[in-house]
């Protein structure tokens, strides 16, 4: 499979004149494969947002090496490198560019130099697979968080990109909101195959992914598949991270005297043990 | 104190094309020392609904009670000020209210501006500093120079440091990580329950208004449809859906236990401690419930 | 007190005049401004009035929604008008009381100069009115492409008026967000002598800051995320079209300047 993304001992820090001055992000390393879903978890502070900029180079590593489809990313192939992904921020409202929902998915085709009677096709695909496609003209201020959203991805997805990092994409917005952004995102997985990395503090978001890396403190506490992260349980908590309901749930019936499997992360796993546990009273 | 709306109505931007009506014959009743969840879909109301708590808005029609002062469309602005001495309001990111040079300064904003003296007003931001797990020597700090999750807990502190007789929260931990969003939530059940704060939580969030409120109001497009205890208001999900919303994830997991186990439906968990111990009582173990 | 505001207001619409290329609605009201000044005697000035009223008219917005948002601007109107009245005395002597006379000549000057300023300002805001802001930015940077030549920043100053039109209404919002926080910690606007008053802006006006170069810096950063290096090498998104609408707009303004030629004295 071919590697799309690979960091290698990166380390950064906001401050490089102080001598000890704390790493944002220190010395962290992993890769990605096409098709690959990451979840970058981690509390506010941990160093995930950082690293989420040194992939897409507003950053660029004091020390290690960002490789991305091959190449070590430097000023020289920067916007080559970035016309090949996308990336969606925090804030729903900072990021929406243009004056209409269409203006803002053509924002980047623009930037690239996209012909005119191309662009309307990319626009107009990109808005249905969000879903936004009977939106064309509306203005911002009219959409709800979750709308924006996914506006943005939209605008991402229009340069058909090969890798789509979420930076806390979710984190502003209402359950809802957040509900129909993560439907797109698997949604989106699903029909292209598109290579996700998901910066969150959520924990239920990182079970949907392939694999997930844990940040603390700059440092990358844990990496593995969701199972495997999250069978450290209370180590996660520590972090000021919070375990899935299912997880949260089989501790408490443990100190009720029932036991369920160890690592049962989803609802229906666990409720199926409970009926079976019923069943066998 | 308590908030009473009665027969409340408010049109924004009345005789104008962009006209709008946002809340329609609301009657409410928030009781002295309750802890009252305020739930309903994104437009459904319920941040105009907050915004007439405290006398911000004026209702079109219709009165709003607030102890013993009585706001209507005729109520002049400078009769509010009381108003909102007696009900602090935590706003949604309040962290953007921040402006002056040092945290001090701006815990002691509120207090100064009704009337509180120099001194007192000191102590009383000090206090609150201490009391929100702010680090030692951030009084003197620019509250711009903080982490996002601090910024939070000053602007908090303003508006806690008024010493206000019903604080209503909206959405006060949007956008927190989960361990901040508990110790913030867990702050403020504290301060509920040791100085029987009445409090109003604005939330999208079903497990919060289960844990802690004991009475709920229900908003949907502008009108209050459904009052109650969380007991109440979460035992019929069907109905809440037709509202778009939800109910907590501990009762969707109970109804589907119940449903697998050939089980009638009953009183819904609040909390994930009385979800496990219900579920206990059920396979004849734990509590002594068998 | 904003909302009557209709000075620089969009109402979306889908007359004639709505459907007309920002170019041609530009190119029509700047001629129309020039042209307004032809006009010296009272048949040319009843022209440019029902000219006026008929485009309004072609463009199904509410006169009465028009003449009440006119309300701050009939102040201005009014005082020129008295000016006039007061001031000129040639003509007949119309009306005397004490010191006060009307002479004939000042009446009409009056009246004349009313009606430029109210043509004026219907035209320019049937413009706005009937444009949205970021077609009239459209129509402004093709308008002035040319003008690249001599090295002005043409794309960059459109972009800058497009994203500051999409950013208004954002931040009036957080203006109002903003303002209702302070009001709610005690902060007082509306009382107290002036310098308290001026005090009292700080807690509004340092947050606002704050917030506007939070978003600018964040923008910023989605933009290039995006790819945007300047105006060098960009596709137009946003396409104008010339069509028999606008040219017969232009021609029906050319008829109105040869008939206002001939009619003037």
């Amino acid at each position: 499979m071919e590697r799309i993304l690979s960091l290698q001992d990166v380390r950064f820090t906001y401050t490089p004149d102080d001598p000890d001055g704390r790493h944002a992000v220190d010395g962290v390393s992993f890769d990605m494969h096409a098709g690959e879903w990451i979840a970058v978890v981690g509390h506010n502070g941990s160093g995930k947002s950082t690293l989420a900029r040194l992939m897409i180079g507003l950053l660029f590593p004091q020390e290690g090496t960002v490789g991305l489809f091959g190449d070590t990313l430097t000023e020289d192939n920067l916007w080559e490198k970035r016309s090949q992904m996308g990336m969606v921020f925090q804030n729903p409202d900072n990021q929406f560019v243009g004056a209409t929902v269409q203006d803002d998915v053509a924002f980047a085709l623009e930037n690239n130099g996209i012909p005119f009677e191309e662009m309307t096709l990319r626009v107009q695909n990109a808005l249905k697979q969000v879903k936004m496609d009977t939106f064309l003209d509306h203005e911002p201020q009219h959409l709800s968080g979750g709308q924006k959203q996914r506006v943005a991805i939209a605008g991402a997805l229009a340069l058909r990109p090969r890798l789509l990092i979420l930076d806390e994409a979710t984190s502003m917005l209402d359950p809802q909101g957040r509900e129909e952004v993560i439907r797109v995102i698997l949604d989106l997985r699903e029909k292209t195959g598109l290579s996700v990395i998901s910066i969150t503090h959520d924990l239920e978001e990182a079970l949907l992914a392939d694999r997930v890396v844990v940040m603390n403190g700059g440092r990358k506490f844990a990496e593995g598949t969701p199972q495997e992260v999250f069978l450290k349980g209370e180590a996660l908590t520590e972090l000021g991270l919070d375990l899935p309901f299912a997880m949260r749930l089989s501790a408490l019936l443990g100190e009720q005297g029932i036991g369920t499997e160890p690592g049962t992360m989803t609802e229906r796993k666990l409720v199926e043990q409970l009926w079976t546990l019923r069943s066998n009273r | 104190m308590d908030i009473a709306l009665e027969q409340v109505g408010y049109t924004y931007a009345a005789g104008t094309p962009f006209q709008k009506q946002a809340l329609h014959d609301v009657n409410v009743r928030i009781p002295s020392g309750s802890y009252t969840a305020i739930i309903g879909h994104t437009g459904s109301g319920k941040s105009t609904l907050l915004q007439h708590l405290n006398g911000l808005l004026k209702p079109t029609a219709g009165i709003v009670r607030i102890g013993d002062t009585q706001v209507t469309k005729e109520t002049k602005g400078k009769q509010l000020k009381p108003i909102r001495r007696k009900v602090g309001i935590v706003f949604q990111f309040p962290e953007h209210q921040l402006f002056e040079e040092n945290v001090l300064k701006d815990i002691m904003f509120g207090p100064l501006n009704f009337g509180v003296e120099e001194e007192e007003a000191k102590a009383r931001a000090l206090r609150w500093i201490e009391r929100l797990g702010l680090p030692e020597g951030t009084a003197e700090k620019s509250p711009f120079d903080l982490s996002g999750g601090q910024m939070r807990r000053v602007a908090i502190a303003g508006v806690l440091a008024m010493e206000p007789d019903v604080l209503v929260l909206d959405e006060p931990t949007a956008g927190l990580d989960p361990a901040g969003r508990k110790e913030i939530m867990d702050l403020f059940y504290e301060l509920h329950e040791q100085r029987d704060m009445t409090t109003i939580l604005v939330t999208h969030s079903m497990e919060d208004a289960a844990r802690y409120a004991d009475h709920m109001i229900v908003m949907h497009d502008g009108m209050d449809v459904l009052q109650g205890p969380p007991g109440e208001v979460f035992a019929d999900a069907e109905r809440l859906a037709e509202w778009r919303l939800g109910v907590p994830r501990t009762v969707s997991f109970q109804r589907l236990y119940e449903e697998g186990a050939g089980l009638p439906p009953g009183p819904p968990a609040l909390t994930e401690e009385q979800l496990a111990a219900y579920l206990a009582a059920d396979l004849g173990k734990g509590g002594g419930a068998s | 007190m904003m909302e009557k505001m209709v000075f620089g207001r969009y109402i979306p619409g889908d007359s004639f005049v709505h459907r007309l290329d920002p170019r041609s609605k530009l190119i029509f009201v700047f001629i129309f401004i020039a042209a307004v000044f032809l006009a010296n005697n009272t048949v040319s000035y009843a022209l440019l009035l029902a000219f006026t009223l008929l485009s309004i008219l072609a463009s199904k917005v509410r006169i009465g929604f028009l003449i009440g948002g006119l309300k701050p601007v009939m102040f201005l109107i009014a005082f020129t008008f008295l000016l006039h009245i007061f001031f000129t005395k040639e003509g007949d002597l119309l009306f005397q009381l004490g010191f006060l006379k009307i002479y004939e000549e000042g009446l009409r000057q009056g009246i004349y100069i009313s009606i430029r300023f109210l043509v004026l300002v219907l035209m320019t805001s049937l413009l706005t009115l009937t444009t949205s802001p970021i077609s009239i930015t459209d129509g402004l940077e093709v308008l002035l492409n040319p003008l690249k030549k001599v090295k002005f920043p043409v794309h960059e100053l459109a972009l800058m008026m497009s994203i500051s039109l999409r950013f208004i209404p954002t931040l009036m919002d957080e203006t109002d967000k903003i303002l209702k926080a302070q009001l709610a910690r005690g902060s007082d606007i509306s009382s107290g002598t002036m310098k308290e008053r001026i005090q009292a802006v700080v807690p509004l006006l340092v947050p606002l800051f704050v917030s506007a170069f939070k978003r600018a810096e964040d923008l910023a950063v989605a933009m290039e995320v995006r790819g945007y290096r300047g105006g060098e090498g960009r596709t137009r998104y946003r396409q104008l079209k010339w069509d028999w609408r606008d040219t017969t707009a232009l021609l029906i303004l050319l008829a109105v300047i040869v008939a206002l030629w001939f009619l003037r004295g």
